[in-house]
């Protein structure tokens, strides 16, 4: 007998047997991939202080989930934006809860992105072939303050106008390009509705691309470079023993999340945040003061006017920069015990115990002022009692005796066109006081387009135009059409 | 505790390899940690949605309000009229956070039975507002001459029908219209919002 050909198992279609789960893997890969995250080895083992990575990402995400729901009801322009926002404060279900989320998320978000800078620095995980971790850590740092900033604006009440107002002002300080710095940021000379549509697209498309983009590279590189674990192990070739993310790190992660969610929700339940009175910039008695996560800058900055306010500005600041980015580059020891890098941690103290002493001094200074105090009291006060107030609606277009201007008639030639104009019926297609309506163009201000002759002839022998819209020629007599031209050059 | 010690101590010194597989007991508890963070993890997800979901269904139980009645004022002032009274009804119509109003003219008149009726000034012919004449005891279209009975009856004219009336109602002694739209140029009455 010749050889049989090796045997063939028959087709027989898609294995029954095979789970959804066995079926996904075979297409994504997704078991190993997880089983490389779970099973990844921390130096030294979980602990609690390496939760704020994982909290800050956690909180990125409540970010953007809060945001997308309020973008939902709010308009990025200077004639609606606040009245959106109350709207969404005071009407909508939920609106003042997720919205407080949302503000108070950005100050819990600058907590730990400060607690995790300082964790890694005082643990020295920036160290072994971590520099690109580390980078892509300060950018995203960068980033959230920018989001802060940007997003401060949005609500355009008096708070949130005049601390921008304030800080694009102090971006006209940077010497050279301060000025024209300035301007692009607000679009113009002044903050308006421009200013809204730039914040509006910074804060919701240019920098959560880029925080995207560099989360995505922040994860992907800290999975390349590994936990960097215990101070006490080698930033490159850990010894001694291990711990695996999964379980306990991962349990550890879960319940700070829980209790940053606890947090929020206590938080924006109880202490709701505030919509002050609509920014209105003849305000000369407002006195502007930034979230207290910019207020460190702010006194930083009243201490630097004149001459030398480019050393405060940019020079300090570009040194302390400069050293926080090259600090993985120039300090190349692999010692990561805090207390062998007396150098490193003292400089590193001063500068934050030095921020916030900044900022308990900005504080104490408003409050060591009684007009200061006063006035600041009076702001929240205002904001508390506009809160009180049932939401007011928009007024809006269409015909809207409300746009209408309110003539007072001051000839009786003029009150007697007004009377023509209601009686034989121009107010019904040109609307209330010739404010114009789907049916008819608004008269107000045809007098600068036409002549009192052109109008006379028109209101005699309208052309083609006007007819096929439903206007009649209408036979008034020459008293009578003087006083309707009289009343429409009245419509100003 | 202990076991959390334990296990770091099973696992020293062991090369960082991820692939390496977990003990049997390891493995039957890393399964039981798994189902729990996802029950837990889903309960609270599930919470986290119900104020997310609420805000985005908000609009669709919101309550309109005064489903569109406007006050005319006490209804005694309207008894034994001589002649329409013509009145300005304001519409409110709110649109999530704007609010549009409207100005209508209406005019108070009696029917022919000596009932109250409100008729809209809208003429039923070309939209044009219908004014009441008072030489002439009629009202009249300044548009195309259309001409009614101060009941609103079709007289003469291109208009395809009468002055159309006005859903009413008298609450609290108070004479409440409801503004409505109405189709011209065509011979019955037909309402269009």
């Amino acid at each position: 007998m010749p050889d049989l050909p090796p045997r063939v198992k028959p087709f027989r279609g898609p294995e029954t047997k095979e789970s959804l789960p066995e079926w996904l893997d075979q297409r994504t890969g997704w078991k190993p991939m997880l089983h490389t995250l779970l099973n990844e080895r921390i130096p030294g083992g979980a602990r609690w202080s390496y939760v704020f990575g994982s909290g800050l990402l956690f909180i990125l995400l409540s970010q953007v989930v809060t945001g997308i729901f309020l973008a939902m009801y709010y308009v990025p322009s200077a004639d609606h934006a606040h009245t959106t926002i109350a709207y969404l404060m005071k009407v909508v279900s939920d609106g003042a809860f997720l919205r407080s989320i949302h503000s108070y998320g950005a100050s819990i978000m600058i907590i730990l992105l400060v607690v995790h800078l300082t964790q890694t620095f005082l643990f020295g995980s920036y160290k072994g072939r971590r520099e690109l971790l580390w980078l892509a850590g300060l950018v995203l740092f960068a980033l959230v303050l920018g989001m802060a900033f940007t997003g401060y604006l949005l609500p355009w009440d008096e708070r949130s106008y005049f601390a921008t107002a304030v800080g694009t002002n102090v971006m006209s300080e940077v010497p050279v390009v301060g000025q024209w710095l300035k301007l692009a940021m607000r679009g113009g000379a002044g903050m308006g509705t421009l200013t809204i549509s730039r914040f509006f697209v910074l804060h919701v498309f240019l920098l959560p691309a880029a925080l995207l983009i560099f989360v995505g590279a922040h994860l992907l590189l800290f999975q390349k470079a590994t936990p960097a674990g215990s101070p006490s192990a080698h930033p490159v070739a850990p010894r001694g023993k291990t711990g695996m993310f999964y379980p306990k790190q991962l349990v550890l992660d879960a319940a700070f999340a829980l209790l940053l969610i606890v947090i929020l929700a206590l938080l924006a339940y109880f202490v709701p945040k505030a919509l002050g009175p609509a920014a209105n910039p003849a305000d000369t008695q407002f006195i502007p003061r930034p979230e207290w996560y910019y207020r460190p800058i702010f006194q930083w900055l009243k201490y630097w006017e004149g001459p030398l306010a480019v050393v405060g500005i940019l020079v300090i600041p570009g040194i302390l920069t400069a050293l926080l980015v090259g600090l993985p580059f120039y300090d190349r020891s692999p010692e990561r015990r805090p207390w062998k890098r007396p150098v490193a941690v003292s400089v590193y103290s001063v500068v934050l115990l030095g921020l916030i002493a900044l900022g308990i001094i900005s504080y104490h200074v408003d409050n060591s002022n009684p007009a200061i105090r006063m006035q600041l009291r009076r702001q929240d006060i205002a904001e508390e009692q506009f809160m009180r107030q049932p939401f007011q609606p928009e007024m809006a277009g269409g015909t809207v005796a409300a746009t209408a201007p309110q003539t007072t008639v001051a000839s009786p030639l003029i009150a007697q066109g007004k009377q023509i104009f209601e009686t034989k019926g121009c107010v019904a297609c040109h609307g209330e006081g010739g404010a114009g309506t789907a049916m008819a163009i608004k008269l107000i201000g045809i007098s600068q387009k036409l002549s009192s002759d052109q109008l006379e002839d028109l209101v005699r022998h309208p052309n083609a135009t006007m007819t096929a819209g439903g206007m009649p020629a209408f036979p008034l007599s020459d008293d009578e059409m003087k006083a309707l031209i009289a009343y429409l050059d009245s419509l100003k | 505790m202990s076991s959390e010690n334990n296990q770091e101590n099973e696992n020293a010194g062991l090369p960082p390899v991820p692939s390496a597989p977990p003990a049997p007991r390891d493995a039957s508890r890393r399964r039981f940690i798994g189902w729990l963070l996802g029950i837990v993890g889903a309960v609270v997800a599930v919470l986290l949605c119900i104020p997310l979901v609420r805000l985005v269904l908000y609009p669709l139980f919101a309550k309109t309000g005064e489903a569109g009645w406007s006050d005319l004022g006490p209804a005694e002032q309207y008894h034994s009229l001589a002649v329409p009274l013509r009145r300005v009804v304001k519409i409110q119509d709110i649109d999530g956070w704007r609010q549009t109003i409207s100005q209508h003219v209406v005019y108070v008149t009696e029917g022919p039975q000596g009932n109250l009726r409100v008729l809209t000034a809208v003429c039923p012919h070309l939209g044009c507002e219908v004014a009441w004449n008072p030489q002439l005891n009629e009202f009249k279209c300044p548009c195309h001459g259309g001409t009614f009975k101060a009941s609103g009856k079709y007289i003469s004219g291109p208009p395809p029908r009468g002055m159309d009336t006005l859903p009413i109602m008298v609450r609290n002694g108070r004479l409440m219209v409801r503004y409505e739209y109405f189709r011209n140029l065509v011979p019955e009455k037909e309402v269009i919002g």
